[in-house]
């Protein structure tokens, strides 16, 4: 499709939130050797990840975040018209859990709440749909909220997984603002690539039961049930390293923007292994490119905003900041952000 | 191209190039697995421009088979 264009509509602000419990991939050998960890961290670049315990759902991660975000900017959240929760580990299948948070942070019943189910693309598909709400004249505020419990979703036996995922909740806050540059904005999809990243169970196309809870032995020694997730990672790599820094070309391309200009480039932290190719082949001097991975790991849509926070801290941006985000996975689904976050509140990474 | 490829390979694979052939199945390399196809791909994009389909990838079965690959589609 093509881009999205706003002016005058931006990220206001921005609040992290990730579990206490802290996972050291280095020590996480009860599944593979410690060497076959020392190299798939090499290639990762993740050493680190937060597991959320069993009590802790995403919605947990994002109330925390939301109400860091209230705490931090002082805002009038009566003032928030809408909240979306872009998740793939809701509270239940039914209902979807937008409503029961704005319920807990006290929204009141005005509010307009809905769920998007998507992964590592989410942040900018929020985004989209985040901006596409503020640009209209009666509403004040939007409340994109993004959270993550991956590790309950995949197997710990799991060689192509295991040591990738992690657990995390963002608030950011989208409203009318003052700018000089505009936002601008891609999304793309190819359904034929649904198999690449896939939970086949538990939906209605193979509901659970007996069979999609029984675990089953890979090829490559791997060991996870149905009801788990899968990913081919070849498949996902030529993905992340063709349509990917095409559609970043392209996006940039339309901003009528050069690299030069931009001050930050922030991919989805899928791993190290990619982020490093895409940046690589636009020759993108290191220090503007941001990674959290190696702290929190691979946290799916929660991954851009979560770098975006731990990198600034908390604090009010007040210079020129021109990022391009890039978001892309499941679906297959990607797309890119091009913004500029100046005026930005940045609230920190708390833990919960 | 062919010693191209054969470096390439080897120091994706951590091998010396007199260990590769153009007739060896790289697959049956005890080094290769998914971290190895993964370095392979990337160096091929490094330095002739050219990711290669994961089908096309997969029907290339020895170190000929690649190198003449991409000798045919390199941009």
């Amino acid at each position: 499709m093509s881009y999205l264009k706003f002016e005058n509509i931006g990220i206001k602000a921005i609040a992290g939130v990730v579990p206490k419990r802290q996972i050291d991939n280095r020590t996480y050998t009860h599944f593979m050797s410690e060497k076959d960890v020392k190299t798939v961290i090499e290639m990762t670049g993740i050493a680190e990840r937060r597991f959320a315990d069993e009590n802790t759902c995403s919605s947990d991660l994002c109330i925390a975040a939301a109400e860091s975000l209230f705490t931090e900017t002082g805002i009038d959240k009566n003032e928030i018209d809408v909240i979306i929760f872009v998740s793939q580990t809701p509270d239940y299948r039914t209902p979807p859990s937008s409503m029961m948070i704005a319920d807990k942070l006290g929204l009141g019943k005005e509010i307009g709440a809905f769920d998007i189910n998507l992964g590592c693309s989410g942040y900018m598909y929020g985004l989209q749909v985040a901006f596409l709400y503020a640009s209209q004249s009666e509403i004040r505020k939007v409340l994109l909220l993004n959270g993550e419990t991956k590790s309950k979703a995949y197997s710990k036996k799991d060689k192509a997984t295991s040591l990738l995922f992690g657990d995390g909740g963002t608030a950011t806050l989208i409203e009318k603002i003052e700018q000089e540059n505009p936002t601008i904005m891609s999304m793309h999809s190819n359904g034929a690539g649904y198999k690449f990243i896939l939970m086949p169970a538990g939906g209605y196309r193979y509901p659970s039961s007996v069979e999609s809870l029984k675990e089953k032995i890979y090829p490559d020694g791997s060991i996870r049930t149905d009801e788990q997730g899968s990913m081919d990672g070849e498949a996902v790599f030529n993905f992340s390293i063709t349509d990917v820094p095409k559609d970043i070309k392209s996006t940039l391309e339309a901003a009528r923007l050069d690299w030069d200009q931009i001050d930050y480039f922030v991919p989805h932290q899928a791993n190290r292994f990619i982020t490093n190719h895409i940046a690589k082949k636009f020759k993108i001097s290191s220090e503007k490119v941001l990674y959290s991975l190696q702290k929190y790991g691979n946290t799916s849509s929660v991954s851009i905003p979560l770098t975006l926070v731990d990198h600034f801290g908390n604090r009010k941006i007040a210079e020129k900041s021109l990022v391009l985000m890039c978001g892309f996975g499941v679906g297959l689904s990607w797309g890119t952000v091009i913004t500029d976050l100046n005026g930005c509140r940045m609230c920190g990474v708390k833990e919960l | 191209m062919i010693n191209e490829v054969i470096n390439l390979m080897a120091e994706c694979l951590e091998k010396e190039p007199g260990e590769i052939k153009a007739t060896d199945e790289f697959r049956e390399y005890e080094e290769w697995d998914s971290l190895a196809y993964l370095s392979v791909i990337a160096a091929i994009d490094d330095n002739y421009g050219l990711v290669i389909p994961i089908e096309d990838f997969r029907s290339c079965r020895t170190v000929q088979a690649l190198a003449d690959y991409v000798m045919a589609h390199k941009g």
